[in-house]
């Protein structure tokens, strides 16, 4: 299963480390990364696949929220299915 | 990879807009658990919906997570269960509130939010054991707190059997007058239908109809602020423009309700039924069918152009998610429940929005005069010539109407009663005091329209 972790805030160092050091330490295999900056905001969308990471997805969610909490972002993890339906027919 | 912009405008959308799954709704059949005997009957109902649905609850809280979409509601409806209180061998008020405790019961031990489905089609003629049924509803809503009633009183196949309708008044007013220290929430739970449909997600009518398998999933989508938001972003489109970015937007909800409802289905190895096109208000800001018209320009909902604006935003909801899902259903189109919706609760407050302007309205949207409440005292027959008008709306136009009134006991127009949650608030509203009684009376069939014979 592969889901996109999206995250806002606003831009500063470190938030690309900070968001891709967690999902190394849940052993989350990123695929691919984009970011910009829209309306002075840092927006970074990565995709990772997470069939091998090593706690259970709510706790993996909840880890993410923790650490956007920490650092003033917004951060969603969602199963990217939902945007293929979504955006692609 | 996915558009970033893509990405961003799903996660806004349920965020800021609302955008949510209103409702996964499991039909379960009871038509296997009739007995004579009201016990083994009762016993047979509750093993059968807890061992069906025991995990609905559970996989839609993850499948919410998995998602990061969230799933307001979760609910049950099962076969009316009229048809299951036509075999017991008697039919005294306490033996049919047996059925209903049963109901909330099966309900509470499943966690889900209702139980829909204590009703009966009595459309053609109404039995004795029919006629007890309707009488025991007001009870069966006011010592429950889960269970929903629908009752089918008219079709354009049929047409309206007025004994039903005239029978309905009363029991809408005794449901209000039960409930009346809890807000009259009982009759927010029961509504009169004119064509109902067999597998609407949506409460209070939800049913599992005759027709349907041994069990199925619906699911009803929402998000009304979704819309909004989309013709916020384009005030100079004309109205096929408007059409085009409602039937976008539509199709994208839509998809979302068909990715959840295939997977729940898959998880609880029970067939996906339909996804139910809808735009459902809440009373949250930003959550609203009535700002939807506003934002096309209207002062207000109610004000002339209602209607059709009403029109075009329910022909394009339908057109925009039909492409989106495999199966369509239930109510499909924009709900206007009064007290559900923001916009609308602050038209009648100004006077903008009347229940004969809301009738009208129902002739182009999904169901019908959905959560309006009316004075205390409003006569039973007043009530029921209120549905028969209704149900002639449903039954000329061949659509599905509906009648969901809320008489508030003790208040009068200019007063406002609150239920808080979901269902909002509101104020009474002015109902015509002209008595229809002798039209009431007169009892029998209303026949059915010529169109009928169409085969």
């Amino acid at each position: 299963m592969r889901a996109v972790i999206s995250v806002v805030g606003k831009d500063r160092t470190g938030i690309l480390a900070k968001v891709s050091g967690k999902c190394f330490e849940l052993n989350a295999n990123i695929v691919d990364v984009t970011q910009t900056i829209l309306e002075d905001l840092f927006v970074m969308v990565m995709l990772a696949e997470i069939d091998r990471i090593n706690c259970d997805y709510q706790r993996f969610v909840a880890l993410f929220t923790e650490l956007a909490e920490e650092n003033g972002l917004k951060i969603h993890v969602m199963n990217e299915d939902i945007f293929n339906a979504m955006h692609r027919i | 990879m996915l558009n970033i912009r893509d990405i961003l405008e799903t996660i806004h959308m349920i965020d800021e807009e609302h955008l949510d799954i209103r409702t996964v709704t499991m039909g379960i059949s009871l038509l296997d658990c009739t007995d004579s005997d009201v016990k083994k009957a009762c016993e047979k109902i509750y093993d059968k919906i807890c061992r069906k649905a025991e995990n609905l609850v559970k996989e839609a809280e993850l499948l919410a997570e998995k998602y990061g979409v969230p799933i307001i509601n979760k609910r049950i409806s099962v076969t009316p269960i009229a048809l299951m209180t036509a075999a017991a061998a008697d039919s005294n008020d306490d033996t049919l509130l047996q059925y209903a405790l049963t109901m909330d019961k099966a309900a509470q031990s499943c966690g889900v939010d209702f139980i829909g489905g204590y009703g009966a089609l009595v459309h053609k003629g109404l039995s004795a054991k029919a006629k007890a049924f309707l009488r025991s509803i007001p009870r069966a809503l006011a010592e429950t707190e889960k269970v929903c009633s629908s009752v089918n009183v008219g079709s354009s196949k049929s047409g309206i059997n007025m004994d039903a309708v005239a029978i309905m008044g009363e029991v809408i007013h005794e449901t209000a007058r039960l409930t009346a220290g809890a807000n009259c929430i009982g009759a927010a739970k029961l509504v009169a239908f004119c064509n109902a449909v067999e597998n609407n997600p949506f409460m209070a009518g939800a049913f599992h109809g005759v027709g349907e398998g041994d069990a199925c999933i619906n699911v009803g989508v929402s998000g009304p602020g979704t819309v909004q938001a989309a013709l916020s972003r384009h005030p100079q489109a004309d109205f096929s423009q408007l059409a085009d970015i409602i039937k976008r937007t539509a199709c994208k909800i839509t998809r979302v309700g068909q990715l959840i409802g295939e997977e729940i289905s898959q998880r609880l190895d029970i067939p996906f039924g339909i996804v139910d096109l809808s735009l459902a208000p809440t009373p949250a800001r930003g959550d609203s069918v009535a700002r939807i018209l506003e934002e096309m320009g209207l002062p207000f909902c109610g004000a002339c152009g209602t209607t059709a604006a009403l029109a075009l935003l329910n022909d394009a909801v339908k057109k925009g998610g039909v492409m989106a899902s495999s199966r369509v259903g239930g109510l499909s189109g924009a709900f206007i429940p009064v007290t559900e919706d923001a916009g609308m609760i602050e038209a009648a407050e100004k006077g903008a929005l009347s229940i004969e302007k809301l009738e009208a309205m129902t002739a182009v949207c999904s169901v019908g005069l959905d959560m309006i409440v009316i004075p205390g005292d409003t006569r039973p027959e007043v009530i029921a010539a209120i549905i028969a008008d209704e149900a002639a709306i449903g039954m000329i136009n061949n659509k599905t109407t509906a009648v969901r009134l809320i008489p508030a006991i003790g208040k009068q127009v200019g007063d406002r009663l609150e239920f808080g949650g979901l269902l909002g608030g509101g104020p009474v509203m002015r109902v015509s005091d002209l008595s229809p009684v002798d039209f009431v009376r007169r009892g029998g069939v209303i026949p059915a329209p010529i169109h009928s014979l169409r085969n």
